[in-house]
């Protein structure tokens, strides 16, 4: 069982340690650090962004706490334990949605709990119940192929909730969307959040997105990759689409902005994903 | 526009058979080609008619049908294991591969006479053939379709806490069924195309056994009976294999008619 049942509920879940890690990619003449010596914290229940540039190895740092790659050095642990492989514990959402094409919308969202051997009856209620959180009533007999990209990151997301894992992990999970649907879903994630609080880590190069979601942003330089600065944010919450006009983010926008400004000829690195290939 | 569309596809069929009519009552003799010895069409209907009347069809097309459901079926049983043990595991593929592309070069006919010499009977051999028909096809497109699954979606059920077996029938399975099915409808056209020459060449029954006999008994008329009997057959299985493969994968249709 890899669900915690029998965890002390006055103890917080969702605690990320990451200790002078470096990740290695590639095989053998090609390879190359996409990660090296990092180290940050996350504290249960925080909503943190990592912000940087194409290829500086924040995509590659989430894969290493989903447990779809191995690190080469440093420790890596989530509550105090290690991470030795992907687990329900630490859901994933990747940035082109990954459901099974020939499960329907609501046995896609059941199929945790099926891993974890509930019955039928329960997982499908449990599912139904989880997408109407995520607005998606009325979709459970749908095909993936038969909703937008927006409704299928919407059930990507009620798939990984559904396990109630200690970590949320995002890849740039709106990045495939066009600009009104991202808006609509950034919105809609915090709705999610509110009501399924879980600590997150979301990654992104868009700066709007990073401040408009994130309780804290980590922002990295390129490659390799290194912190270059730890930023609390003040919003509260909830947080309206109006946000972005207040005069605290625009000049929060503008100080993050020149952090991330690369040398006019900086070579422009191919973006990394968090199963380690580079995409074309 | 539809109905005269299908009129005009109607008139199309119907005047090559006028064509073919008035080719062979006229003995017609076009210097490459003759019709001296080709039976019309009038003759060809009263030899089918004839020949469904008879017993004899039953017992052609059954055992043809008989031979392809063995020799088929076990193609399509061992070339789907053997194609996800080498799409899904390397040593599997060292082991068995190289000597799969060995054989696959070699057309399944040109196994005919020493499959005799191997069988005890002709019956066997002829079951041979069409199961090595079939087989490299569905081997081939198995192996094609595991080694290419999504490897993101077999990450994001590890993720979900999917165990080695529930992703193999959860994920690897349905992800490489519409290969899977390619690889058994191709199998099926050739296993088909084999077992008619194997028969003509060593059966006794069978469909393609009373094609080659009617030749050599001088029934030109049942040569075309023959040829149309083992066409219909032909097309039959494949419609059970397209509708049995589309039953199988209703998400396929979804995105069509989406």
């Amino acid at each position: 069982m890899n669900i915690r049942v029998a965890d002390d509920l006055t103890h917080a879940v969702g605690c990320i340690d990451v200790t002078h890690v470096s990740i290695s990619l590639g095989e053998e003449a090609e390879a190359f650090e996409a990660v090296s010596d990092l180290s940050f914290a996350v504290t249960p229940g925080e909503f943190v962004c990592i912000l940087g540039p194409s290829g500086c190895g924040k995509s590659t740092l989430l894969g290493a706490v989903a447990g779809h790659l191995k690190i080469g050095g440093g420790q890596l642990t989530v509550d105090g334990k290690p991470v030795l492989g992907p687990s329900p514990d630490r859901g994933i959402v990747f940035q082109q949605h990954t459901l099974f094409p020939w499960k329907r919308v609501r046995d896609n969202v059941a199929f945790g709990p099926k891993m974890r051997g509930v019955g039928k009856q329960e997982r499908r209620r449990a599912a139904d119940q989880i997408l109407q959180l995520v607005g998606l009533s009325g979709f459970e007999h749908f095909y993936p192929s038969q909703l937008s990209g927006g409704m299928q990151q919407r059930v990507e997301i009620a798939r990984v909730l559904i396990n109630r894992p200690r970590v949320l992990l995002m890849d740039e999970p709106f990045g495939a969307l066009d600009a009104q649907t991202r808006n609509m879903m950034q919105e809609v994630l915090l709705d999610i959040w509110t009501e399924i609080p879980t600590t997150t880590v979301f990654v992104t190069h868009d700066i709007d997105e990073a401040l408009f979601l994130a309780d804290r942003i980590v922002v990295m330089s390129a490659r390799p990759g290194r912190i270059v600065e730890d930023l609390r944010l003040p919003f509260a919450r909830p947080r309206v689409s109006d946000l972005v006009t207040d005069v605290e983010f625009v000049r929060l926008k503008r100080h993050v902005r020149g952090l991330l400004r690369q040398p006019e000829k900086a070579p422009q690195l191919a973006r990394l994903d968090p199963l380690g290939v580079q995409e074309a | 526009m539809k109905v005269i569309r299908c009129l005009i596809r109607g008139c199309s069929v119907l005047s090559c058979v006028a064509l073919w009519q008035l080719a062979s009552s006229l003995h017609a003799n076009l210097g490459v080609i003759t019709f001296r010895n080709v039976p019309p069409p009038t003759e060809v209907v009263e030899s089918a008619l004839a020949l469904l009347k008879s017993p004899k069809l039953l017992a052609h097309v059954g055992s043809s049908l008989w031979r392809v459901f063995a020799g088929y079926g076990a193609a399509a049983v061992a070339g789907v294991a053997f194609g996800f043990a080498i799409g899904r595991s390397r040593a599997a593929g060292d082991l068995l591969l190289p000597p799969l592309e060995l054989l696959r070069p070699i057309p399944a006919v040109a196994w005919i006479p020493l499959s005799i010499l191997i069988f005890p009977s002709s019956e066997l051999s002829m079951i041979f053939i069409t199961f090595i028909g079939a087989l490299f096809p569905i081997i081939l497109n198995t192996i094609h379709g595991v080694a290419n699954v999504d490897r993101r979606l077999v990450a994001s059920a590890r993720s979900l806490g999917g165990t080695s077996t529930a992703i193999l029938f959860e994920v690897v399975l349905p992800a490489a069924a519409p290969s899977i099915v390619t690889g058994l409808a191709i199998g099926m056209g050739t296993s088909w195309f084999c077992l008619v020459t194997a028969e003509m060449i060593s059966g006794q029954f069978g469909i393609g056994y009373y094609t080659w006999e009617a030749y050599t008994l001088q029934n030109y008329a049942d040569i075309i009976v023959g040829m149309l009997i083992i066409g219909v057959l032909g097309m039959g299985s494949s419609w059970l294999l397209t509708t049995f493969g589309q039953a199988l994968m209703p998400w396929r249709r979804a995105v069509e008619t989406r």
